[in-house]
C-alpha cells in the first residue's frame, strides 16, 4: 500500500497536468482545425478532379501529378520565381546588408532611418505595385521622364509590357518592397554581436575589413540563413505585385506559381489540379529550404 | 488552498475561451426568427446605396424586409459563394461570377432554381419584358454539353455590351471627322494614322486581362467566319489553323504594327484604360456600357460617342460582346424561394428598372425602361439586338485554350509570335485538353 503522501503527489501531478493540457487544449483545436485539417484536405483534393462547386469528387489517383509534368506554364513560372528569388539574395540582400552596417554604426539620425527602410515591408502589394506602374508606364511613366532628362530616350519603353525587361521590372518593385525586412532582421543580428569581440580585433591590429571577415561574417552566419530562407519563401510566393501590375503577361512572361495555380482555380475551375500544383510547389520549397539548412551547417562548422 | 483556487480559475477561464465560439454560434441560430425575410448577396459596390433603397421601396410597398449585403471585390464576393455552396449556407438570392461550366455545375447540385415555369408564366409576360440577349446567359438549351436540364435559371437586373469609344475632342485635333467614327478596318487604320500623325495616342483597353482582349477576338470571329463555325471549332470539327482563325489572330497584328494601340496596352488593366480615356490621354477605347458611370465619375465634361467594332467582312454582321450584365439566382433550397422570385419579378419591373437605370448609369434588363436613357446609353442600347456571348452556345471552349488565346494575341500584338504559330499552339492544347477530357469521361 502506497503512503498517503504519495498518493496526494500523484493527484497534484495529474491536476498539475491536467491544468496544462486544459491551456493548451484551445490552441491545439485551433491548430487542428484552421491548420492541419485544410493541410491534409489540400492532399486529399491533389488525387481529386473536382470543379470547386460539385457535391462529389472523381478520383483520380496520381493522375494530376502525371499533368503537371508536363505543364510547360508551370515550370516556366518556377523558373520566373526562382529568377525572381536570385536577384532578390543577391541585390536586396546586399542593399539590406549594407544599410543594416551603416545604421548600426550609430550615425545620426539612425532611428529615422530604420522607420524610413522599414516602410516600404508595410505597404500593400497593390499599392506598390500601383505607383511602380505608373514610374514604368510607357507614355507618362517617371522612369522614361528621366532616360529622356539624361539624354537616354532610346532606351525608353513600356518597361512592364516588353518581355524582355518586364520580370526584372517586377524583381526590382519586390526588391524595393522586401530589403526592409532583411535589414531589420540583420540590424539585430548585427546588434547582438558583443562588442568585446570588435575591440579584441582592434588590439590585434585588425583593420575594418579584416573586422568585418573575420568578426561579423561567421557571427551572422545564423541571421544569413534565417534571411536567406525567408527571402527565398518570400520570393517565390510573390503575387500581389504581379496581380496590379502585369497580370502574369505579357503572354506568360510574369507568370509564377501563384498565378498559375490561381488561373487553375479560378480559371479553370480545376481545383484538384490547383491542389497539385499547391502540394508541388511546397515539396519544392521544403527541399530547397532543407538543402540551405545543411549548406549553413556545413558552413558553420568550416 | 491557493493553489486550488488557481486551477479551478484557469479551468473556467479555459472553458470559457473554448466554449465561447460555440456559445457564439447558438445564440446567432437561436437569432433565426429575427432575420430579414430575404437575403441577397451582391458585389456591386458602386451600386450599394441604389439597391438599399430598392429594399427600403419593397419593404414599404409589400411589408417584405429584403436585406441586400455586400461582399466585394468581385473575386472575394465569387469565393465567397462557392465556399457557401458547400456548407449549404447560400442566401435567398444570389450571383455567380463565373464560366457557364461552373454555372452548370451550381445547378446541377442543385442550388439554383428552375425559373422557366415563372418565366412562361401568363403567356410568358415576365420573360417577354426582357430583351431578347439578356435572358441568354442564364438559358440552357436542350443537349447542352453540361447536361443541364433545358431552362431559365437567372434573372438579368441590368444589361451590358462592349463597344467601341472615340473622344470627339481628340478626333477633331487630329482634323478627323467628330461624327463619322471609323466603320470598316481599313478606317480604323487610317485613324490611327492620323492620331500617330498628331501625336495622339490611340485605343485603350484592359487588354492586361485576357478576357477583355478575347472579347474583341470573339467579334472578329463571329463576323469572318459566323456562329455555326465557331461552335464546330469548339467542337474539334474545325482546327484553329483554319485560315479564318489565322485572319482573326491577324488583325491583333495589324493593329500592333499599325500603332493604333497605346504603349503598354497589353498589361493595362481596365481601370488604368478607362482613366487614361477619361483623362483625354486616348481618343479610343474599348470598354463596356458600365463605362458610362466610370466616365461621368472621372470626367463629368468627357466629350465622347461610342461605335461598333469595325467592319472586317460582309458575310456575316458585326457583332458586340454581351448580354446580362448583372443576374441574379435563386437559391432552390430556399426557404423563401416564393418570395424571392416575387422580388425579383418586382426588381424588374419598369418603375424599379427606370429607377436603376436613372441612379447606376447602366443598361435596364427590361426593354420597355429605356426612356430617360442618356445619349450615351441610347447608343449602347441601340447595339444590344447586335450582342453575343460564348455562353449563348450550347458548347464551350476549354479555358486553357481560351487562355491560350488571350495570352498569344498579347505576344501578337508586341510581335512575339506570329498568327500562325499561336493557331498551331492553340490547336494543340485543344487536342491535350480534348484527350484529357475523353479520358476524365472514361473515368
Amino acid at each position: 500500500m502506497k503512503p498517503k503522501s504519495e498518493n496526494k503527489i500523484n493527484i497534484s501531478k495529474v491536476m498539475d497536468l491536467t491544468t496544462s493540457y486544459l491551456f493548451i487544449l484551445p490552441a491545439l483545436v485551433i491548430f487542428l482545425l484552421f491548420g492541419l485539417y485544410p493541410f491534409t484536405q489540400v492532399f486529399w483534393l491533389s488525387v481529386h478532379n473536382w470543379d470547386g462547386i460539385a457535391l462529389s469528387k472523381v478520383f483520380v489517383g496520381l493522375r494530376n501529378f502525371i499533368e503537371i509534368f508536363s505543364d510547360g506554364p508551370w515550370w516556366n513560372s518556377m523558373c520566373h520565381a526562382a529568377y525572381i528569388a536570385l536577384l532578390a539574395l543577391i541585390f536586396q540582400n546586399a542593399l539590406a546588408l549594407i544599410l543594416a552596417l551603416l545604421v548600426d554604426k550609430d550615425i545620426r539620425g539612425g532611428n529615422i532611418f530604420r522607420v524610413i527602410f522599414y516602410l516600404p515591408p508595410v505597404l500593400s502589394g497593390i499599392v506598390v505595385g500601383l505607383i511602380w506602374g505608373w514610374i514604368y508606364d510607357g507614355n507618362y511613366g517617371l522612369l522614361n521622364h528621366w532616360l529622356g532628362f539624361l539624354g537616354l530616350e532610346h532606351l525608353a519603353r513600356a518597361w512592364l509590357s516588353d518581355p524582355k525587361t518586364s520580370l526584372t521590372c517586377i524583381a526590382v518593385i519586390h526588391m524595393w518592397k522586401g530589403f526592409g525586412w532583411g535589414f531589420v532582421i540583420l540590424l539585430a543580428g548585427l546588434q547582438g554581436i558583443p562588442r568585446a569581440l570588435y575591440e579584441a580585433a582592434e588590439v590585434d591590429g585588425a583593420g575594418m575589413w579584416q573586422k568585418f571577415v573575420n568578426v561579423t561574417i561567421p557571427m551572422m552566419i545564423p541571421v544569413f540563413v534565417l534571411v536567406m530562407i525567408m527571402t527565398i519563401l518570400g520570393t517565390m510566393q510573390i503575387f500581389d505585385i504581379i496581380a496590379a501590375t502585369t497580370n502574369g503577361g505579357p503572354g506568360y512572361a510574369t507568370e509564377v506559381p501563384v498565378t498559375r495555380i490561381l488561373a487553375s482555380m479560378q480559371g479553370a475551375s480545376r481545383f484538384g489540379y490547383a491542389c497539385t500544383q499547391a502540394v508541388v510547389f511546397g515539396v519544392i520549397l521544403l527541399i530547397v529550404s532543407l538543402t540551405q539548412l545543411r549548406i549553413s551547417k556545413k558552413m558553420k562548422q568550416v | 488552498m491557493e493553489n486550488r483556487i488557481f486551477r479551478f480559475l484557469s479551468i473556467v477561464v479555459c472553458a470559457v475561451i473554448f466554449f465561447s465560439p460555440t456559445s457564439g454560434c447558438v445564440s446567432k441560430s437561436s437569432q433565426k426568427d429575427s432575420k430579414p425575410a430575404l437575403v441577397i448577396w451582391h458585389w456591386m459596390s458602386d451600386r450599394e446605396d441604389t439597391l438599399q433603397q430598392i429594399a427600403q421601396q419593397y419593404e414599404t410597398e409589400t411589408g417584405v424586409k429584403v436585406e441586400f449585403q455586400l461582399f466585394a471585390p468581385s473575386e472575394a464576393y465569387g469565393n465567397k459563394v462557392r465556399a457557401s455552396a458547400q456548407t449549404d449556407t447560400l442566401p435567398d438570392i444570389y450571383g455567380i461570377l463565373a464560366e457557364t461550366r461552373d454555372y452548370a455545375s451550381f445547378i446541377k447540385a442543385g442550388f439554383v432554381e428552375d425559373l422557366t415555369p415563372y418565366m412562361e408564366a401568363n403567356n410568358a409576360l415576365w420573360k417577354k419584358q426582357f430583351f431578347k440577349k439578356a435572358l441568354s446567359m442564364d438559358t440552357f438549351v436542350k443537349d447542352n454539353q453540361f447536361d443541364v436540364l433545358p431552362g431559365i435559371y437567372g434573372v438579368p437586373i441590368d444589361v451590358t455590351n462592349i463597344q467601341f469609344l472615340y473622344n470627339k475632342d481628340l478626333f477633331a485635333k487630329a482634323g478627323l471627322d467628330t461624327n463619322k467614327p471609323p466603320r470598316t478596318f481599313e478606317q480604323f487604320k487610317a485613324v490611327a494614322k492620323k492620331l500617330k500623325e498628331n501625336n495622339i495616342q490611340g485605343l485603350v483597353s484592359g487588354w492586361g486581362e485576357i478576357w477583355m482582349i478575347n472579347c474583341l477576338a470573339d467579334n472578329f470571329a463571329w463576323n469572318i467566319m459566323g456562329q455555326d463555325k465557331i461552335l464546330a471549332t469548339i467542337k474539334g470539327e474545325v482546327p484553329y489553323t483554319d485560315p479564318d482563325w489565322i485572319k482573326v489572330f491577324s488583325l491583333f497584328d495589324e493593329m500592333g504594327k499599325s500603332g493604333l494601340l497605346a504603349s503598354g496596352m497589353i498589361t493595362m488593366v481596365n481601370k488604368h484604360a478607362e482613366q487614361t480615356f477619361a483623362n483625354q490621354r486616348a481618343a479610343l477605347a474599348f470598354n463596356g456600357s458600365w463605362c458610362v458611370n466610370v466616365y461621368k465619375g472621372m470626367n463629368p465634361d468627357l466629350n465622347y460617342g461610342v461605335f461598333l467594332p469595325p467592319k472586317i467582312s460582309d458575310k456575316y454582321p458585326v457583332v458586340v460582346w454581351g448580354g446580362a450584365g448583372s443576374s441574379f439566382k435563386v437559391n432552390a433550397k430556399s426557404k423563401h424561394k416564393e418570395a424571392a422570385i416575387k422580388f425579383l419579378k418586382w426588381i424588374t419591373e419598369k418603375k424599379q428598372q427606370i429607377f436603376l437605370s436613372k441612379e447606376t448609369h447602366n443598361l435596364p434588363s427590361n426593354r420597355n425602361a429605356l426612356s430617360n436613357l442618356s445619349p450615351h446609353l441610347k447608343q449602347f442600347a441601340s447595339a444590344m439586338k447586335n450582342t453575343v456571348h460564348p455562353s449563348q452556345l450550347p458548347n464551350s471552349e476549354y479555358p486553357r485554350v481560351i487562355e491560350t488565346m488571350g495570352k498569344g494575341i498579347q505576344l501578337i500584338i508586341i510581335g512575339q509570335q506570329t498568327p500562325e504559330e499561336l493557331a498551331q499552339k492553340m490547336q494543340k492544347i485543344k487536342e491535350q485538353e480534348m484527350k484529357r477530357s475523353e479520358k476524365y469521361n472514361k473515368k
